[in-house]
């Protein structure tokens, strides 16, 4: 469904993707983690698009993504830090969002309802706090019923109670068959929604892993528990 | 791309700052042609104002803006809509709305004083120039990703376009007064905006002595028509020319 196709990225005398190549399939839930600075965001940005690539390329269902805009249709997206025009309210955003994209069907107003945005629709988006900004990113990325999510550090400044109410949600549209992609440094959040991992270290793709098969193969109960085994013996060696 | 424009427009009028710009530009021109019986005089006060304000705050407030509008890009590119669309409709937004604060500022009190033909050519002047400079306020912020950068570079255009662009032509002139420079310096002269816009007004209120010399040999070199034709089309050259630039660095930003 998507493919990246041996894309490197520079900022500067950085080397942020370094020929990474990933295939993601449908159905799939992906955990894209690694350390600080890895090149998550870049990679995801430039699967949107946002950051455009020095060399390689990115396919999403066979097309490439230069020069086209109308892929995006398909692609929820939930970024780490969500950024909206300061003087507009809730209510004024989705309608714009909802307006440029002209989606026809029914909207999954699913989030919108469990997270009570209704009641905040009059709000300034100035004025609203961290999670509630990234709630509005949540209700916006399910908004359109994507076919793919890439959901940029999720649950990070959500309440307990909103992360689980999200979290249900992510599972239910894997098993809707959709593509999700998910970063993320809280291993243990993942682990009954993941079903491949991939590890990025210095912008290349350190392993990429069916979940059940890193469990048996480190012989541990959780992905969490798999991966600080893997990394502490990358570290020894 | 209508839908972006809409949305551009309705902010840029809810911002207070371009109804300020309106009211100030209507009271210079109210006052000057109440005070001034002599409607020539009246168009060179305000021509001269104009050819001042207009370009500081054409470019202020446009690179502001843009920078301003970080969010509403970022949100944008996300979504499935083309990169130029974005930039394109940032500009015609910004451009709709100066035009529309220079037309009811300027506009009424000159169709009310002042002869139909030069008035009108007044109007087409002052929306060029707001087009030129918001065109170089795109140039500006495109080029890089720090506001105060950004309007730092703005300000010296605009300095350098309203102030200082004078006196590198006055220094050349005398310093190079025994050659035969007169075409030198009519080609030199098409690389300011505000001096074209002068020359074009000008030529048409036949009012010689006040051209300067650029306009001197200008109305000498290529005459009336001619010469109004090709000010027109190094104004629009002016216009498209940093925006397209800016649009080719947009497309190939990151964000």
């Amino acid at each position: 469904m998507i493919k990246i196709d041996s894309i490197s990225k520079k900022f500067g005398k950085l080397q942020v993707l370094n020929s990474t190549t990933v295939e993601f399939k449908k159905g799939e839930c992906i955990a894209l983690i690694g350390p600080n600075g890895c090149g998550k965001t870049t990679l995801i940005k430039s699967i949107l698009g946002m950051v455009i690539p020095d060399s390689g390329d990115v396919l999403v269902n066979n097309t490439s993504i230069k020069n086209n805009y109308l892929y995006r249709n398909g692609i929820g997206y939930m970024p780490q830090i969500g950024r909206y025009p300061e003087n507009m309210n809730i209510g004024q955003v989705l309608d714009m969002i909802k307006n440029i994209r002209k989606y026809e069907n029914q909207l999954d107003e699913e989030l919108l309802h469990s997270y009570k945005i209704k009641d905040l629709l009059n709000k300034k988006m100035r004025t609203l706090s961290g999670g509630t900004t990234q709630k509005i990113s949540a209700v916006i990325a399910f908004l359109f019923n994507p076919d793919v999510l890439i959901l940029d550090e999720p649950t990070a400044g959500l309440d307990p109670l909103a992360s689980e109410i999200l979290k249900e949600k992510i599972l239910k549209e894997k098993n809707n068959g959709k593509l999700i992609i998910i970063t993320s440094h809280l291993l243990s959040e993942l682990d009954e929604l993941v079903t491949r991992i991939v590890f990025m270290q210095e912008g290349k793709i350190k392993f990429n892993k069916n979940a059940i098969e890193l469990k048996e193969e480190t012989q541990m109960v959780s992905i969490a528990k798999a991966i600080t085994h893997i990394l502490k013996a990358s570290i020894n060696e | 791309m209508n839908r972006l424009i809409k949305f551009v427009m309705l902010d840029i009028i809810k911002n207070k700052t371009i109804l300020g710009y309106t009211l100030l530009l209507s009271a210079f021109a109210w006052s000057i042609f109440g005070l001034e019986d002599n409607s020539t005089k009246g168009v060179l006060t305000l021509l001269n104002i104009m050819l001042l304000i207009v370009p500081l705050v054409s470019i202020i407030f446009s690179t502001i803006y843009i920078y301003n509008s970080s969010e509403f890009i970022d949100l944008m590119v996300s979504q499935p809509v083309k990169r130029n669309k974005i930039w394109i409709s940032l500009y015609i937004g910004l451009c709709l709305a100066q035009i529309s604060a220079f037309i009811v500022g300027v506009g009424v009190p000159l169709l009310l004083f002042v002869p139909l033909n030069i008035a009108l050519s007044m109007m087409a002047v002052g929306c060029m120039i707001s087009i030129i400079f918001i065109a170089i306020a795109f140039f500006a912020s495109a080029i890089t990703h720090d506001k105060s950068k950004g309007i730092g570079i703005s300000i010296m255009l605009w300095l350098y376009f309203a102030l200082l662009f004078d006196g590198i032509v006055l220094f050349i002139l005398f310093q190079f007064a025994d050659y035969p420079i007169e075409h030198i310096m009519v080609g030199i002269t098409m690389l300011s905006p505000i001096d074209m816009a002068r020359i074009l007004i000008l030529l048409q209120l036949d009012v010689s002595a006040l051209l300067g010399y650029t306009g001197a040999i200008f109305n000498d070199f290529f005459g009336t028509i001619l010469g109004a034709l090709i000010s027109s089309i190094v104004l629009l050259l002016w216009a498209i020319l940093p925006f397209y630039i800016s649009l080719r660095i947009f497309n190939k930003k990151d964000l």
